[in-house]
């Protein structure tokens, strides 16, 4: 844990603890290019989240656990970057976790590992 | 600055999907998603301890803080545009507050239930009977490949609908994890419309 024990969570948000858009444990990000002068600007948290989120597409709790920063910290600051357009939060391309293709599919995909 | 703000068209749009993972402490949560995982499940122990560093000033910060506090999640690629996660519970009351989080976008939910401890697994069956709309089968843990009591006998003591599906699995054979999961997929199929808003 990487975390600076001297700085509560909200300091790290700006007093946030609630994000606009739902963002998913599972919810996947990724920087398709990084900007070094842009990154340098960003708090130390931020600046982890982002170039971990351009190693790949990952999820939000990928992020977190690897740049050993809270969950709760990390959606608000991915909300951040996404809106800064540093990140893109990729769209659920279902609207519910129930739709038959999405379970079709995985379902396929895991029979295949079988 | 104007490059990172373009969108990235050349990126397929991946989707992710989410199975949760419940069952008490000690009856094979972490080592069911490893066996299918292709990251080691990751250990997000270090959240809960820095929580709760900053929420508890009784606690002792110095304290070992095993995996009873551990919410495990594991990755699986099932195609190049599709990844599936497997999200374990954190065990601990305390920490409740964090299944919803983790149930919310869930695709389904298992329950592993250990025959010689079926008590630690009873909150995680009351939660999925009364506290969450997600559709979730219990899966008995053969810790020794050996089937200690007749299924209908644990669905007797869980007091378990005969609606919700009682399978068994070892959770440490990938196989067996596979056709577990895959129980939970099709269990979500039959109790949902083809198409339903969550």
């Amino acid at each position: 844990m990487t975390a600076n024990p001297w700085v509560r969570p909200y300091v790290l948000t700006g007093g946030r603890t609630r994000t606009r858009h739902q963002l998913y444990v599972h919810t996947l990000v990724s920087a398709s290019r990084f900007d070094p002068g842009a990154a340098a600007r960003l708090s130390p948290e931020a600046r982890r989240l982002y170039e971990r989120a351009h190693s790949g597409a990952q999820s939000i709790a990928e992020l977190s656990a690897h740049c050993g920063v809270s969950l709760g910290v990390t959606r608000v600051l991915l909300e951040d970057l996404a809106a800064s357009g540093y990140v893109r939060v990729n769209d659920e391309t279902y609207e519910s976790p129930y739709d038959h293709r999405l379970l079709k599919r995985v379902i396929d995909g895991l029979r295949e590992l079988a | 600055m104007a490059s990172a703000s373009s969108p990235d068209r050349l990126t397929p749009n991946v989707t992710s999907a989410k199975l949760v993972v419940a069952g008490g402490f000690g009856t094979g949560k972490t080592t069911l998603v490893g066996s299918v995982s292709e990251i080691p499940p990751v250990n997000t122990e270090a959240w809960m301890t820095q929580a709760s560093k900053t929420v508890d000033p009784l606690a002792d910060a110095n304290a070992k803080t095993t995996t009873t506090v551990a919410m495990d999640f594991g990755r699986v690629t099932l195609a190049r545009d599709l990844i599936l996660y497997l999200f374990g519970t954190p065990g601990q009351p305390r920490f409740w507050p964090m299944w919803d989080d983790l149930c919310r976008g869930a695709s389904g939910a298992l329950v592993l239930v250990d025959t010689r401890r079926l008590d630690v697994s009873f909150p995680a069956v009351n939660y999925f009977e009364n506290d969450s709309d997600v559709p979730f089968i219990v899966a008995v843990n053969l810790f020794d490949g050996v089937q200690t009591h007749p299924v209908e006998q644990v669905r007797d003591a869980l007091g378990l609908a005969d609606s919700v599906p009682l399978v068994t699995t070892d959770a440490r054979d990938r196989r067996s994890v596979i056709t577990t999961l895959l129980a939970t997929l099709t269990n979500t199929m039959d109790k949902t419309s083809p198409v339903t808003a969550p």
